[in-house]
C-alpha cells in the first residue's frame, strides 16, 4: 500500500533510529537475557564491566528466545530503564 | 493517434448489460461486415455483441475512459485519427448519417436513450482518473510493507492525534479534492508552529485522515484560513500552557446541507461533520505545522476539545439573529467562527421563567471564567439551548438585549475583585482597576451567544475562551465558506 505523506515533509521518509547516549554514566542500563545457551555468561560479563563503570543495571531474561518478548515484560523494561542491551545470538 | 488505435473508421463502445446494446446487435454485425474498419469494444463481456468477431476486450475500462464514453452505445467516426462526429444511444437518422448507410437499422425503432457507461458508474471514474487519468501528486509517497499493518504505520510515523486515522491513499485524497473547486496546489498560508506552507492537497490528506467527506473540503478550507488569519494566533493559540484549542462554529445553510449537528448533543459526539472537520484542522496543524503536545504544544492540561471541536448554530430553531449576521455577514451566508476555547461548562435553570431570573443565571456561570476574579482576559461563548431560548422570546428578548443585560450584570465591583480581595491572591491588579468602581468581566465584542442544542432541558452552556483575548492573544475570527 502507498499513502501520500500528510507531513511538511521535512523530515526523511526514513526514520531515524534513536540517537544512542553519548555517554552510559548515571543511566540506568537493562540487560535483557533472551535464553539462549550462555547467553548468561556474556550478560554477566558485562554487568561486571557495567558495575565498574558505576552503572546501575537490571537483568531481565525473556521465557524463550522463539518468541518476542511478552508485552508485560517488555513494558517492564521500558518503564524501568534509560536504555537496553540485549544477546542476540550464542 | 486515438486511444482505439485507428485512423479511419468506426469506433463502437457497448456493454452486454444494456437492452439498448443489446437491440442494436444486428446493426453492428452489419458494421462490421462492411467495407470500412470497425473496432468494438465491450466493457463487460467481451463475446458480445453476439455474432460479432474480434470484439476488443474494455472490462479494464481503459478505452472507455479515454474516449470519454459517458453512455452506451456510443459510436465514433475517426479521420486521419481524429475523432470527428460520434452519436450516442440508438438513433436511426443519426447513426445513417455518421455511416453513410442509409438503410442501417431497417425494422429498429427510430430512437431508443443508451445506458450509463461502466466507466462513469459512481466510485469507478475516480479508480480510472488515479489508474489512467495521470493525476499529479506534490506529496511525498509512502510505501507500508506489505506485511505492516497501514493503522499501525500512520501510528508509528506519529501521523495520528492518538485515534486512528483513515489511510490517505491517493484514490481518497482524488476524491477528497473533488469536494473544492480550489486547484491542489494552492497554498493556503503558512501553518504554525513550523510555518510550512499548508497546500490544498496536504489538507486534503489530513482531511482524509480526520474521516472528512469531500463536501466538507469548503468548510475545512475555512476553518484553515480562520485558523491562518492574523488576529486568530494559531501559533499562541498552540504553544500556551493554558487549555485551548480551534473551535470552529458554523453558519448557514451548509451546515444541514453537510448534514451537520446543531440540535440535540450539538457539542458531543456522534456526527461525522462535526467530529472531522475540527479533527482535520488539527490534523494539519499536528502533521504540518508540527504542533504536538509536549513539543510546541506547551498545555499543561488541554482538554478534549483539542481532538476536535466544531458545531453548527441551530438558526432554523431559533428567533434569534445568528452569529454570522452578529458578526457582519449578510442573511443566510455560510460562514465559518473560529474561537479559542476551552472545554464545556454546563449551566442548570431549570427554574427561572424570567429573562431576567435567567440572564442572572448566566451571568453568575459566565463570571467563572478563567476564576471569579479575573476580567478582560479571556472571550467566552454562550450556547444558549432552545428551552432556555423560549424564555426570552416569549419577553421579545433578542440576543443584543441579552448581551447588553449580561454586559450590566458583569460589571465586576472593582473591591471584589482586586488582588488579594477574599483572602485569595488571584484577581486584577490594583494598577489595572484605577479608580475604577467596576471593571467589565469580559473585554468589548468578547462574549459570544449562540442557539444550539436538543428540544428538551433546561440547560446553555458556557465555552471559555484562551485566557489571553484580543490582539494580545486570540481574537474569534469568522470567515466566508466558499463553495
Amino acid at each position: 500500500m502507498e499513502l501520500l505523506d500528510p507531513t511538511s515533509e521535512i523530515s526523511p521518509v526514513r526514520r531515524a533510529r534513536k540517537v544512542p547516549p553519548d555517554k552510559i554514566a548515571g543511566l540506568t542500563v537493562g540487560l535483557l537475557d533472551i535464553s539462549k545457551p550462555r547467553g548468561n555468561i556474556f550478560l554477566d560479563r558485562i554487568e561486571q564491566r557495567l558495575a565498574d563503570k558505576g552503572v546501575t543495571v537490571k537483568r531481565y531474561k525473556k521465557p524463550t528466545f522463539t518468541r518476542p518478548a511478552p508485552n508485560d515484560l517488555s513494558q517492564k523494561i521500558a518503564t524501568e530503564v534509560d536504555l537496553v542491551i540485549e544477546g542476540l545470538a550464542d | 493517434m486515438n486511444p482505439a488505435g485507428m485512423n479511419e473508421g468506426f469506433v463502437l463502445v457497448a456493454k452486454r448489460d444494456c437492452p439498448t446494446c443489446e437491440l442494436v446487435q444486428p446493426v453492428v454485425r452489419e458494421l462490421v461486415a462492411g467495407t470500412r474498419p470497425i473496432a468494438v469494444y465491450s466493457q463487460d463481456d467481451p463475446t458480445f455483441p453476439e455474432g460479432v468477431a474480434g470484439v476488443r476486450d474494455d472490462r479494464a475500462l481503459e478505452v472507455s475512459f479515454r474516449l470519454a464514453i459517458e453512455t452506451v452505445p456510443t459510436l465514433i467516426r475517426l479521420e486521419g485519427g481524429r475523432e470527428v462526429e460520434r452519436v450516442v444511444g440508438w438513433q436511426r437518422d443519426e447513426w445513417r448519417a455518421l455511416t453513410g448507410l442509409n438503410s442501417l437499422g431497417e425494422g429498429l425503432p427510430d430512437w431508443r436513450p443508451g445506458c450509463g457507461s461502466k466507466s462513469v458508474e459512481p466510485g469507478i471514474l475516480d479508480e480510472l482518473e488515479i489508474k489512467y487519468g495521470q493525476v499529479p501528486f506534490q506529496a511525498r509517497r509512502i510505501e507500508i510493507g506489505e506485511h505492516e499493518d497501514e493503522f499501525e504505520a500512520m501510528y508509528s510515523r506519529g501521523w495520528s492525534d492518538g485515534l486512528p486515522t483513515v489511510p490517505p491513499t491517493r484514490l481518497r485524497v482524488h476524491r477528497m479534492l473533488k469536494g473544492t473547486a480550489r486547484d491542489p496546489g494552492d497554498v493556503l498560508g503558512l501553518l504554525p508552529p513550523d510555518l510550512q506552507p499548508l497546500t490544498v492537497e496536504k489538507l486534503a490528506i489530513n482531511a482524509v485522515m480526520a474521516g472528512c467527506a469531500p463536501e466538507y473540503m469548503p468548510v475545512v478550507i475555512a476553518a484553515v484560513e480562520a485558523a491562518l488569519s492574523e488576529p486568530f494566533n494559531m501559533h499562541g493559540v498552540l504553544a500556551t500552557t493554558m487549555f485551548c484549542g480551534p473551535i470552529a462554529i458554523v453558519n448557514g445553510p451548509i451546515a444541514r446541507a453537510i448534514g451537520m449537528n446543531s440540535r440535540g448533543n450539538a457539542l458531543g459526539q456522534g456526527n461525522r461533520a462535526n467530529a472531522t472537520i475540527g479533527r482535520a484542522l488539527q490534523l494539519c496543524v499536528r502533521n504540518v505545522g508540527g504542533g504536538r503536545p509536549q513539543g510546541v504544544d506547551r498545555s499543561t492540561l488541554g482538554t478534549p476539545g483539542k481532538y476536535t471541536f466544531c458545531f453548527a448554530e441551530d438558526e432554523a430553531g431559533s428567533c434569534w439573529e445568528p452569529l454570522s449576521v452578529e458578526r457582519g455577514f449578510a442573511q443566510g451566508s455560510n460562514t465559518l467562527t473560529l474561537f479559542a476555547g476551552d472545554g464545556v461548562h454546563g449551566i442548570v435553570d431549570q427554574q427561572s421563567r424570567t429573562p431576567e431570573s435567567l440572564a442572572r443565571t448566566f451571568a453568575l456561570s459566565l463570571r467563572g471564567v478563567n476564576h471569579w476574579k479575573l476580567a478582560q482576559g479571556a472571550d467566552a461563548i454562550l450556547v444558549v439551548s432552545p428551552e432556555h431560548e423560549r424564555t426570552f422570546k416569549a419577553a421579545g428578548w433578542d440576543k443584543a438585549r441579552l448581551r447588553q443585560e449580561l454586559e450590566t450584570l458583569l460589571l465586576l465591583p472593582a473591591e471584589e475583585v482586586v488582588r488579594g480581595a477574599g483572602g485569595i491572591a488571584e484577581g486584577v491588579p490594583a494598577a489595572a482597576l484605577g479608580d475604577r468602581k467596576t471593571v467589565p468581566k469580559f473585554r468589548k465584542g468578547g462574549l459570544l451567544i449562540v442557539r444550539a442544542g436538543g428540544d428538551a432541558g433546561m440547560f446553555s452552556a458556557v465555552i471559555a475562551g484562551w485566557g489571553a483575548s484580543g490582539p494580545i492573544g486570540s481574537t474569534p475570527v469568522t470567515v466566508a465558506i466558499k463553495e
